[in-house]
């Protein structure tokens, strides 16, 4: 499972674990989350995420 | 058409570009900045070491490719001398440039303290890519590093030095670290920390003249003490840059003095970013400056709409035990309450206000990962209050 972070401010979402608070299930893909998702930590939008290498 | 010129372009400059854009904009956008107008977050800059990024690696574009992203012109290394609001027009580079709206975008400086001795010249503050340049070539040869300013800005650079295995000492008149943002539960919890992983704190106190010493550079504290490095980092704040806003004879005040709509005091000019007073609260950090970027452009793009926030967290990206916190506001009547720690030391504190509402909270270590339910937990608070 992949590993995306935030470019503006470093925020990491891990797909093995999603966001359950959000409302975002253990697994979900990154594809599946929703565009107009933010980052919970500064607000920026999914398109200025990175996928990272892990 | 005249255009919309942003003057800046940090996270906030690019930021409203992008969010004009977005809203599918389709007038001229002109962007003016003093640097060379690379693409880039501030708040990674504090986090690279580790990361194994540099000055180079941390531009995610540059100033050419950020105008054909943006369809923008985009003049760089270029400083605004005039600014005519009656007339719309600003002077950059000895030419007249007419707007249709003016967005000030241009920050915030470090605050450099006058210090004494030989040395004082050489101490660097870091607050762009420019100065992250300027400050990696001096890292990468030296190993002892001496932060004046243990709060959140010096907090995150040891934290980032410690672990490519720099020697740190962290000096100021801060009785904990970050004092000014979290008690001092939480304070001790990242003090403790950075000083497993090396770091010599040394708190309650002031450094003195700067001065030359065998190669490197010393201080006398006011407590006694002393302090050797090869390279002194001043990390003691940063305030807005008011030059712009005076040059404008805008109302300042912190900050350039803006309504919830970010207008200044003269018409079709705006603020955003580290620069503005928002009915009376500057924010230096990249949530309200998103939340801004997003609201404004819909503004400039003709649907007034007016700078609502959420409840905003500030992370402090000290990795070795970092920190996720609402602070209350400065002077706020209130307690503190705190769970008992977590295995790691970890601090969870809730403040409640003087009539029992639960106005703020802190989190360190692997509690910091909660800060999502807590601002739930505000929210919910405030429904049933």
């Amino acid at each position: 499972m992949k590993v995306f972070r935030c470019v503006v401010c470093g925020f990491v979402y891990e797909e093995a674990l999603g966001m359950p608070e959000e409302g975002i299930a253990a697994g979900t893909r990154w594809q599946d989350i929703p565009e107009d998702w933010e980052c919970p930590d500064c607000g920026v939008s999914k398109g200025d995420f990175e996928m990272e290498e892990v | 058409m005249k255009p919309i010129v942003i003057i800046g372009t940090g996270l906030a400059g690019y930021g409203l570009a992008k969010e004009l854009r977005r809203l599918a904009w389709q007038g001229p956008l002109t962007l003016i900045t003093a640097d060379d107008g690379r693409s880039y977050s501030k708040p990674m800059l504090s986090s690279a070491l580790a990361k194994g990024k540099d000055a180079i690696t941390l531009a995610n574009a540059d100033a050419e490719k950020m105008a054909v992203d943006l369809d923008a012109e985009i003049r760089t290394h270029s400083r605004v001398t005039e600014i005519d609001t009656d007339g719309h027009r600003i002077v950059v580079n000895g030419e007249s440039i007419g707007y249709g709206s003016l967005v000030l975008a241009s920050g915030a400086s470090p605050i450099r303290l006058p210090f004494k001795g030989d040395g004082a010249e050489e101490v660097l503050s870091v607050n762009n890519l420019t100065d992250y340049g300027l400050f990696r070539e001096k890292l990468d040869r030296i190993e002892r590093v001496a932060v004046i300013g243990p709060g959140l800005i010096g907090s995150e650079f040891a934290n980032d030095m410690l672990q490519v295995g720099k020697k740190v000492t962290l000096i100021g008149p801060d009785p904990w670290p970050i004092s000014t943002l979290i008690p001092e539960a939480a304070g001790r919890a990242v003090q403790m920390a950075l000083a497993d992983a090396g770091a010599d704190w040394r708190l309650g106190t002031f450094n003195g003249a700067i001065e030359r010493k065998s190669g490197g550079f010393y201080t006398a504290l006011k407590d006694g003490g002393e302090v050797e490095a090869d390279l002194f980092l001043s990390a003691v704040g940063v305030r807005p840059d008011l030059t712009l806003g005076q040059a404008a004879g805008l109302e300042v005040n912190k900050g350039i003095v803006a309504d919830r709509f970010l207008r200044t005091s003269a018409r079709d000019v705006y603020v955003l970013g580290d620069v503005a007073e928002v009915e009376g609260r500057n924010l230096p950090y990249v949530a309200p400056l998103l939340v801004g970027a997003k609201a404004l452009a819909r503004t400039l793009a003709g649907e007034e709409t007016p700078v609502v926030y959420p409840h905003m967290p500030v992370v402090i990206k000290t990795t070795l035990h970092p920190i996720a916190t609402l602070p209350p506001g400065p002077g706020e009547e209130g307690t503190w309450r705190f769970d008992d720690p977590g295995a790691d030391g970890g601090v969870t504190g809730r403040f409640y206000d003087s009539s029992g509402a639960l106005a703020g909270f802190v989190l360190t270590g692997e509690a910091a990962g909660r800060r999502q339910a807590l601002v739930k937990e505000m929210e919910e608070a405030a429904r049933a209050a």
